[in-house]
């Protein structure tokens, strides 16, 4: 079971009260009106899957109610660092920087 | 002849205590102190068991977690049975009733026994492969014939009546095990003050301190182990655990701990006690100090009963008084060893031969042997042992170790104990089940573990740090170092004295040579557990199977409870040295949790029975049930399904409460819908972006019904909205949805639009809503309230607050069954007598409370659609026909907007949301029954829908349904047909999904 | 109208209330079970329990919320108290106020007053929860048994408040006194906590306080 630190709570907390809600920082497009079905696609389906670092968004379920994110090693199953929405990430993953795919689409840290 | 192996004296056990326990239906005596195993040891009970594949008698060979063999059944009574115990685990007790798990039809005389003889030929390495898989259909009955014949134990079919439970602990530092290592590393943790925990598997603390011949500061070590537990127990931060296996090593140092508080008790927990625990602890730091195991050499017949570990042997005599055995052959390559010839020349038994493989043995421990006059071969070992149910003689032999060769004929020395050390292997289970891999160490002929993300030292045996003296100091350096890195300042220490003996090393044996091949040398068990012989691993790797995990797959060997304890290493030398590579290049197979088999009373803990799972009620439960409801299970949620009165069954019941509803009045408690408070100045734009129609200009004091889509377009909830105020909104859901929703909420508020300003605060629990629904729910409502009701002052889909029973409330007036209906909304607290009020006034109107039941029924008669049962997460709102509540023109792209535009979602032919009228009335479509258009097409058939609602008893007189269509809204009148899977056909008409009152005319009267 | 909708949901005469472990019958347990019980339970009921949202980032937000309660808005994981009145850090946006009961409605139009103007939400929640109070020697060990956060003093403090899972749901932990302690629990789930805790009790013994 993780030991994941709420930004918020300020404290390490077991991995119980926690949902993963998926791959962070996956700006919905300013204008999905003008997304080709694909690009439309590609932000609703498609994620990485990267075997290292891994920037993911969570919920604090069962505490604050808060999301934030983290930076997780999917080998070792690290967490690296947890941070609030908004804030980029210290620990970048290599080819994981968030991908501009729609064009018009919104900047989100 | 009670206890005829039993020494004189010596032993930790207390002979004043004398105990009665029974063993495959014979009855025994033992001692307080001992263990299963050391009883049934001292009462000469060879064979404890048949061989899984084989069916070998076979006896106890080790005397801790490693034991292969003796895995018992405990139990006194069916609802006390419990499988998979290791007798060498177990402590005895007044009363013990335990059998062996495999042998049928007894131990003795095995009828398998004689199959076992040529069970080589039956079954081979890959047998489950090889034999089980053809013809498959034969599978059941190999299998139920494999588990009576190996045993596997069993459940009881009776419920446990003892009690089971979970403690949470967050600790400094994890210490485990506690031999000399690990309470040397516990002193120097707990000394600093941090919080620690030591646990160990075993009946007491001090590992192989409890039955060495070293002496700490010229005590016996014991007593030293007294001392540290006694300043331990003075330490109110440190926390010992006994007779708890530390089973599972997880992540981010969250490690499981399985204690039997009372397993040694009885077969039952005292009253009140709690018989198992598991302990679930976050660790700052992990100390494992799991010392090693001795590892058995692999010869012809090592496993008929009389072989056992050298160290067992030591533990035997010197922790329990007895002595499996009148006369030792011991076969080692290693010095240590040599202290269990000296135990049992000490305890005036005859030591026959010690055989060592190495050329010129010298250590201090050899020399004392030999100054006894205990006889050594060198370049020796025992190459096989004879005996069919007992070990009468061991043929030792002249070795060349490096050339894997007997180098004489040997001899066979009498003997009924053949003893044996091929080493040690450090225990790294837990420091691997992250899936760290240990690392080979030729100096030590052993894996250590490997580095490791974890926050944990490594100390002692399982370091490879195997002299006492240095074992001490390892553990005492990693609990000072576990401490410092957890922020504790430590504290020096001083260590007892050790006598520091030089040993020679120890020569690298797993497979004794035998002069014919291993193929047709005498058995050479290599896994006794899994029945795995040397030969079998290496035809596993001639039959090309040369990756260590397909080893072991092929073979069985380290499977199940085992673990690979005692057979692991030796399989991957045999391996190792069958491809002509090292061990190290071999690697291990993964060690998964638990290292020891774990009770399910353990796993539950108190989640069973009627704690199972939380249960939600709402606040006039108590009056369901006073009013006979049969209750649904709705999410968490008990709701009331139906009231049945006077022996009605559903179906009369739900008949009867539909008819009072379209007649005069019903009473529904809608308290579990989702309630979210919504405020901010933003709130109004957030409702247009979340939901797929228009908030814009909804007025206070109104309320609107809106759909929910996921950004693919898909519908996954829906309920009323109220104006409270032009910033404040009250949000309906439904039952099931409404965590979902609330969190649906705060993402895109959190994640995706913080520029918003808006609150939601979840007020399900706060409100309990209760339902009037039926032409005359207006009078009835007059009767218990002050606001006005009239039809143009508070008008549908509109709401009001006032006293309702003299209690504030808000009362909405909106309809889920196509009747004139209110939703009263009061504070939780009163609203039972509110409910009461209501009742009361109800009389003349024959008020009839109704469930979930009919009200799926009523509303399924309006065509309005339950998501989840008409929806499946695949329907756009166009595809339920409910394209009116679409905002096509709302400025923001809200979400599902995008999605339900995509191409596939707008193509023609989509399955679209119907009613189905079956042609014949009294027939009635099964819900999920699959919809063709052609019933008499080949199977398989092309199906164009499925029935989503289905309902035979309602105020229509007729059977009905909704489902989806291909095309549906454009086939109206047609015919759609569907095969059940007896054979027969329902033939149902297309028809519009609003059965009843199409105009809606009877909500707004 | 308004932009917000402030509604007294308390009646004012004497209306018929049932707490959300009214069926538990607690009054007649009173005084039964063992001689020194490990742990003692008791409902705190009929509490006027308040859900605040703000900006802890405003000054006006935190003045506001200091001139209407006379409380200083608490900072993570805590609660602080005056006399009957707590106010209890939720989340970085969330906190909870539980004020005797009655007192609920003043309390909102205080609120409301003193952050006029401010993006806010004040929302009562006292029919949707209570508190139960939990105190004696064992407290510690049945807490222990339920949830996996830490409430060894060195991490649980008196004053202490935090959301967390607890058994198979989840709820918040308060630590109000050496051995005193109060669970904040939905009222939909008061059963399963009664006989959670009733369980988890049953070694160190159980006994009902008025």
């Amino acid at each position: 079971m993780l030991h994941i630190f709420c930004p918020h709570c300020g404290e390490l907390r077991s991995e119980e009260e926690f949902h993963a809600a998926g791959q962070a920082h996956i700006p919905r497009p300013l204008d999905p009106s003008a997304c080709t079905d694909e690009q439309w696609g590609d932000y609703l389906f498609f994620r990485d899957n990267p075997r290292g670092l891994h920037h993911e968004l969570w919920i604090h379920a069962a505490g604050c109610r808060q999301y934030f994110n983290a930076t997780r090693d999917t080998v070792t199953y690290e967490i690296l660092e947890t941070y609030p929405i908004g804030a980029r990430p210290q620990a970048r993953a290599q080819e994981n920087v968030p991908q501009l795919a729609v064009t018009g689409q919104g900047e989100k840290v | 002849m009670s206890q005829r192996y039993r020494l004189p004296n010596g032993g930790r056990i207390d002979r004043s205590q004398v105990l009665d326990f029974t063993f495959n239906g014979q009855r025994y005596q033992g001692y307080q102190g001992d263990t299963l195993a050391a009883a049934l040891l001292a009462n000469g009970v060879d064979i404890v068991g048949r061989s899984f594949k084989y069916s070998r008698p076979r006896g106890i060979i080790a005397a801790g977690s490693e034991e292969p063999n003796a895995i018992l059944q405990i139990g006194a009574s069916e609802a006390t049975q419990v499988p998979n115990v290791r007798a060498t685990q177990q402590a005895l007790y007044a009363g013990l009733v335990a059998t062996s798990t495999n042998g049928w039809p007894s131990v003795n005389t095995d009828v398998m026994g004689i199959l076992g003889k040529v069970g080589g030929k039956l079954m081979p390495p890959g047998f489950y492969y090889k034999t089980f898989m053809y013809p498959q259909s034969f599978w059941m009955t190999y299998e139920k014939y494999i588990r009576k014949a190996a045993g596997l134990g069993r459940s009881p079919l009776e419920n446990d009546p003892d009690s089971y439970d979970y403690m949470n602990h967050h600790c400094d530092v994890l210490v485990v095990g506690a031999g000399p290592a690990g309470l040397a590393a516990a002193l120097a943790a707990g000394r600093s003050g941090a919080r620690v925990i030591l646990a160990d598997e075993q009946e007491e603390f001090g590992g192989s301190l409890l039955d060495t011949r070293e002496t700490l500061d010229g005590q016996p070590a014991a007593e030293w182990v007294a001392k540290v537990i006694d300043e331990l127990q003075g330490m109110p931060e440190v926390t010992l655990l006994a007779r708890a296996t530390v089973n599972g090593y997880h992540d981010h140092n969250f490690l499981t701990i399985h204690q039997r508080l009372t397993d040694h008790l009885g077969d039952r927990a005292p009253i009140g006690q709690v018989r198992q625990r598991m302990h679930r602890v976050r660790a700052g730091r992990v100390v494992l100090a799991t010392g090693a195991h001795e590892r058995p050499l692999v010869y012809g017949n090592n496993d008929v009963p009389g072989n056992m570990l050298a160290g067992a042997v030591s533990t035997y005599v010197r922790r329990y008084g007895v002595a499996p055995g009148r006369k030792l052959v011991l076969s080692t390559n290693n010095d240590h060893a040599y202290r269990v010839a000296l135990d049992w020349h000490d305890a005036g038994l005859k030591v026959v031969a010690v055989a060592d493989a190495r050329h010129n043995p010298r250590g201090s421990l050899v020399e004392e042997a030999r100054a006894k006059g205990i006889r050594i071969l060198t370049s020796s070992a025992v190459i096989e042992a004879r005996g069919s149910k007992h070990v009468t003689a061991a043929r030792v032999a002249a070795i060349d170790v490096a050339a894997h060769q007997v180098t004489s004929p040997g001899e066979w020395l009498d003997c009924d104990l053949v003893a044996t050390s091929g080493g040690y292997s450090p225990v790294v289970h837990l420091a691997s089940h992250l899936g760290g891999k240990p690392l080979w160490r030729d100096d030590i002929l052993g894996f250590v573990p490997g580095d490791a993300p974890q926050k944990r030292v490594c100390v002692g045996g399982v370091n490879g740090v195997f002299a006492l003296g240095d074992a001490l100091a390892d553990g005492f350096e990693g609990g000072v170092r576990a401490a410092t890195e957890a922020g504790f300042k430590a504290v020096e220490g001083v260590l007892p004295k050790v006598l520091v003996r030089p040993e020679e090393p120890t020569v690298a044996l797993f497979q004794v040579p035998h002069d014919r091949n291993t193929a047709r040398a005498p058995k050479q068990f290599v896994d006794q557990q899994n029945d795995v012989t040397a030969a079998a691993i290496e035809l596993a790797t001639r039959e090309g199977f040369e990756s260590v995990e397909h080893v072991k797959r092929y073979t069985a060997l380290g499977f199940g409870t085992d673990q690979g304890k005692l057979g692991n290493i030796n399989g991957l030398a045999i391996a190792a040295r069958s491809l002509g590579i090292g061990i190290a290049q071999m690697g291990t197979t993964m060690f998964r949790p638990n290292y020891t088999p774990v009770t399910f009373g353990a796993v539950a803990g108190r989640h069973c029975g009627h704690l199972f799972e939380p249960v939600r009620f709402t606040a006039l439960h108590a009056w369901h049930v006073k009013n006979g409801a049969e209750f649904e299970d709705v999410g968490q949620w008990k709701r009331p399904w139906y009231f049945p009165r006077g022996g009605e069954d559903l179906q009369a019941a739900v008949a009867r409460e539909c008819k009072a509803v379209r007649d005069s009045v019903g009473l529904l408690d809608a308290s579990t819908l989702g309630k979210i408070d919504i405020q901010g100045p933003d709130a109004r734009e957030f409702l247009n972006r979340i939901y797929t129609n228009a908030w814009t200009k909804l007025d206070v004091g109104k309320a609107r019904y809106g759909l929910m889509c996921k950004e693919d377009g898909m519908v996954f909830d829906d309920g009323v909205t109220a104006c409270l105020g032009d910033n404040h909104f009250l949000m309906t859901t439904t039952t099931g949805g409404a965590a979902r929703v609330l969190q649906w909420l705060e993402i895109y508020q959190q994640t995706e639009w913080p520029e918003l300003k808006v609150y939601f605060t979840s007020v399900t629990d706060h409100w309990a809503t209760l339902t009037l629904s039926g032409p005359n729910s207006r009078k009835l409502l007059a009767e218990v309230t002050d606001i006005d009701l009239d039809r143009d002052a508070f008008p549908f889909m509109s709401w009001k607050e006032g006293l309702v029973g003299g209690v504030p409330a808000r009362v909405f007036r909106i309809s889920f069954t196509g009747e004139l209906s209110y939703e009263v909304n009061v504070q939780a607290n009163y609203a039972m007598g509110v409910l009461e009020q209501i009742v009361a006034a109800g009389k003349p109107y024959n008020l009839t409370p109704y469930g979930t039941e009919t009200m799926h029924v009523l509303r399924a008669e309006k065509g309005f659609i339950i998501v989840g049962q008409d929806t499946d997460g695949s329907m756009t709102p166009d595809d339920l026909n409910m394209g009116w509540c679409v905002g096509r023109t709302k400025p923001f792209s809200w979400i599902g907007w995008r999605g339900m535009n995509r191409e596939d979602c707008v193509r023609e032919n989509r399955k679209q949301l119907v009613g189905l009228k079956p042609v014949d009335p009294s027939q009635w479509l099964p819900e999920g029954a699959q919809l063709v258009l052609d019933p008499k097409q080949p199977i398989p058939m092309d199906m164009v829908g499925h029935v989503t609602s289905s309902y035979a008893s309602n105020s229509l007189g007729y059977s009905f349904a909704m489902g989806v269509v291909k095309g549906g809204l454009k086939r109206m009148g047609e015919r759609v047909f569907s095969p059940q899977a007896d054979g027969s056909v329902i033939e149902a008409e297309i028809c519009a999904s609003v059965f009843f009152d199409p105009k809606g005319e009877r909500q707004n009267i | 109208m308004s932009a917000i909708n402030v509604y007294p949901q308390r009646p004012e005469t004497d209306a018929r209330a049932e707490s959300p472990l009214h069926h538990a019958d607690l009054p007649s347990l009173v005084g039964k079970g063992r001689k020194n019980p490990g742990v003692t339970l008791r409902e705190k009921k009929f509490l006027g329990h308040l859900t605040l949202r703000g900006n802890a980032h405003d000054p006006a937000f935190v003045s506001g919320v200091q001139q209407a309660l006379g409380l200083e808005l608490p900072v993570a994981l805590t609660v602080v108290a005056s006399g009957e009145t707590s106010l209890q850090w939720m989340g970085p946006d969330e906190w909870l106020l539980i004020v005797p009961g009655g007192e609920e409605l003043a309390a909102e139009q205080k609120l409301r007053e003193a952050l006029d103007g401010q993006h806010i939400q004040v929302v009562n929640v006292s029919g949707g929860q209570t508190l139960l109070e939990l105190s004696g020697p064992r407290v510690r060990e049945v807490l222990m048994k339920s949830t996996s956060y830490d409430v060894h003093p060195n991490n649980f403090p008196v004053g202490k408040a935090v959301g967390t899972v607890f058994a198979k749901s989840q709820l918040v932990i308060r630590r109000t006194g050496e051995d005193t302690w109060e669970l904040l629990i939905r009222r939909s789930f008061s059963d399963y906590w009664w006989l959670w805790l009733q369980d988890a009790c049953a070694e160190h013994g159980l006994s009902i306080a008025s």
